[in-house]
């Protein structure tokens, strides 16, 4: 069997098959493979806009309004690591997703693998390292292909194994993801969320990508079933050294699953840093926010109705990516808002710490002028809407 | 958030002739022995089974479960607004006494709105998009109060002023779509609140927001009911939600309730293994686990359940008792309630999870 992807996953398995990943080195011991410091997809500057009103519109208007999703974002995702986009819906972390992917193509900034600078159409086998998996498996899977014949068609057309195992290696696939052979001859209609979500990810690992998207792949299932599907892309990454790109609004999840995160407001990123310390110690004051809104089993609001013995909750919504806000984008619901971050947008620069720790907030690691007040967020209980 | 003056005083009125008695019952709401049979093509499914709660006067129960459980189910039938395939067969649900199974649909109607009302999930579909959210909140004043255009008017700027909607005198005249999900669940919020209730009902009211914003709705939630003493049954399959806004909690699985007490003592100390399992297979902000532990199996069907326990084909505790006839939901001390017969191997499971947590920090 020269079929690479295998090996245990929480599931029916073949325990003889040899764990031969095509891509990792070496499972090291631990949450996940070993990272290698040299990154695998980088992007740079990237940028990607929507056009608001019809083409019709705009040459009516003559002008077009664009909505910056992703407004000049520098990332690099390395090898074998698990990376997490988190943000507020309309942050720009999905539209992301989907430009690394190559399903969305870039206006601005480019993106390179292994070091190549990948081209607006990218080549099969581009195409091929880096797969997704989306939220709702109800959705998008193909309701009238059987998981095998779905599983096959990828498997000739990307010339992964040779067409006499095409069947064989659909067998693997679908252990691997922890369902039984006889998934093959039955329509996704007949699997219930979770394990749809499983045939997702079998199809998603069908074409041994390195780079694995996942798009909130947890968060239309039921508690108890999340927590299967996260059990299984963690050993996948174990045992196939995959890299993990995971988009998600949950930060328990993240914090369950990754090694890095990235958080994402109105298409920027504010603040990069390994988990344990963004979870620990955040620099950001949305990173921040996004923390201390996060409901906890021990906290009760009930006990405490101001709020006063947890931080302060985000105030407003999420200002809308047609009027970004001038200088910080997040000044207009920040805590910290001086009268300088109207007019400087804020790098996302290191800290003291270290390269591995990244936020763009002028005052993320020196403090607030003891002079300047602090009442330059707005005083109403929730910030000016859109309008 | 600062208050605006003017607001009435939070008070219950009386002036429901068929319900007076409010004095006299510490609860507003008592449901008991619900029963919700649904026809479907492979039979009647039992929904809801027998489920009895009640909810003291300014407290919030959570009701707690996963997709199928029969949580929605059970406030639909609350506020008598079942689905036409559905129907209730048997239960009562005392609203201050009075049993609104029982009041013809006119009464109910005057029911709604002044003694209990709902917050659903998705505003949007909750509320009409070709009308003024203004005219919205208004109408139940309107209506079931006697204001006067003027007078709902002024209550409305007000209510909306308290929900945390920015710039009333513009937002009033604006319709829902001109609005984020967050306010627009201000607004329900608004009108829920807009005759003064005794009891809100809420559906996962903020499952569909961002979790800042659900942050921010759930503050809002909780003041309100601190301020107004009205009284919540909230709905939801979120753990920490519960904890945030609910000093009770029901925890439902196959159409039971399974477990109920105080929300601290359940979530923090299980007496049910479907309860522990559903702590279990979370995972937590506050620290990494190396491995979740989810439920094994799939939930029952309600068509042809589970003979004894409806818990037991998926529990590890589960011992030949729980495999025959009913278990009946069992009163512990604490104001505790179990449908476990072993419900002591939980805490022993808890310790020795702990236990090996902390060996390995």
């Amino acid at each position: 069997m020269n079929g690479p992807v295998s090996g245990p996953a929480n599931g029916p398995q073949t325990p003889e098959d040899p764990v031969t990943p095509d891509n990792a080195t070496a499972e090291a011991p631990g949450r996940g493979p070993t990272v290698d410091p040299e990154p695998l997809l980088v992007a740079t500057d990237l940028a990607v806009q929507f056009p608001v009103f019809s083409k019709l519109m705009a040459r009516l208007r003559h002008t077009e309004r664009m909505l910056r999703a992703v407004d000049g974002v520098d990332l690099d995702v390395r090898r074998g690591e698990a990376l997490a986009l988190v943000g507020e819906s309309g942050s720009g972390k999905s539209t992301l997703a989907l430009t690394l992917a190559g399903l969305q193509p870039a206006d601005a900034g480019q993106i390179r693998l292994e070091g190549r600078v990948l081209p607006e159409h990218r080549s099969r086998d581009d195409r091929r390292r880096i797969q997704m998996v989306f939220q709702d498996p109800y959705s998008s899977l193909n309701p009238r292909l059987t998981v095998g014949s779905m599983l096959g068609e990828l498997l000739r057309v990307h010339h992964v194994v040779p067409r006499d195992e095409v069947r064989s290696f659909s067998a693997e696939l679908i252990r691997l993801v922890g369902l039984d052979e006889g998934a093959l001859g039955a329509y996704p209609r007949q699997f219930s969320g979770g394990q749809r979500q499983r045939v997702a990810i079998a199809r998603a690992l069908a074409l041994r990508p390195e780079i694995l998207v996942a798009d909130e792949p947890v968060s239309a299932l039921d508690v108890s079933v999340q927590a299967t599907i996260l059990n299984l892309l963690r050993d996948l990454r174990r045992e196939l050294g995959l890299t993990l790109l995971l988009i998600s609004h949950n930060l328990a999840v993240v914090r369950h699953l990754c090694d890095r995160v990235a958080v994402m407001y109105l298409g920027r990123i504010v603040e990069v840093a390994p988990a344990e310390e963004l979870f620990r110690d955040p620099r950001h004051p949305y990173t921040r926010g996004l923390l201390a809104a996060i409901p906890r089993l021990a906290g009760n609001t009930a006990d405490d109705p101001a709020g006063e013995a947890r931080p302060p909750a985000l105030i407003g919504d999420p200002p809308s990516p047609l009027a970004i806000p001038s200088g910080c984008r997040f000044r207009t619901r920040c805590p910290l808002a001086q009268p300088r971050c109207e007019r400087e947008d804020p790098a996302l620069v290191a800290g003291p710490g270290g390269p591995g720790h990244l936020a763009a907030c002028h005052y993320a690691f020196t403090p607030v002028p003891a002079t300047a007040s602090v009442s330059a967020a707005p005083a109403a209980p929730t910030a000016p809407e859109q309008a | 958030m600062s208050e605006p003056e003017g607001r009435e005083a939070p008070r219950r009125r009386a002036n429901q002739e068929m319900l007076t008695n409010e004095q006299l019952n510490p609860n507003v709401l008592e449901v008991e022995d619900l029963r919700v049979r649904i026809a479907s093509k492979r039979g009647v499914v039992r929904a809801v089974d027998g489920v009895s709660f009640e909810v003291p006067r300014g407290e919030a129960l959570g009701l707690v479960g996963e997709s199928g459980s029969g949580k929605s189910m059970t406030l639909k039938a609350v506020l008598g607004v079942l689905p036409p395939e559905a129907h209730m067969a048997s239960g009562q649900v005392r609203l201050d006494g009075t049993d609104l199974v029982r009041l013809s649909q006119s009464t109910l109607n005057r029911v709604r709105g002044p003694k209990i009302s709902m917050i659903f999930q998705e505003p949007m579909s909750a509320l009409n998009p070709v009308m003024r959210v203004g005219q919205q909140i208004s109408e139940g004043p309107r209506i079931h109060l006697g204001y006067s255009r003027a007078r709902a008017e002024e209550r409305t700027l007000d209510l909306m002023r308290r929900v945390g909607i920015p710039d009333p005198e513009r937002r009033y005249r604006a319709y829902p779509h001109e609005f984020s999900g967050g306010m627009r669940q201000r607004v329900m919020i608004a009108i829920a609140l807009s005759c003064e209730p005794e009891i809100i009902l809420c559906d996962e009211p903020t499952t569909a927001l961002d979790v800042t914003i659900q942050d921010q709705i759930l503050r809002l939630l909780v003041r309100l009911c601190q301020e107004s003493g009205v009284s919540l049954v909230f709905v939801t399959h979120d753990l920490p939600v519960v904890a945030q806004v609910c000093q009770q909690v029901a925890v439902m699985y196959g159409g039971q309730i399974v477990e109920r007490g105080d929300v601290h003592d359940v979530l923090l100390n299980p007496r049910h293994p479907y309860t522990l399992g559903l702590v279990r297979s979370a995972p937590d902000v506050e620290y990494v686990q190396d491995s979740l532990r989810p439920i094994p199996g799939a939930p029952p069907s309600l068509i042809d359940p589970p003979d004894g326990c409806r818990f037991h084909p998926r529990c590890d505790f589960a011992e030949d008792d729980c495999r025959t006839g009913t278990v009946p939901l069992r009163l512990l001390d604490g104001g505790r309630a179990t449908r476990c017969l072993h419900y002591e191997r939980c805490g022993e499971a808890l310790a020795a999870d702990r236990a090996a947590q902390g060996a390995t920090q």
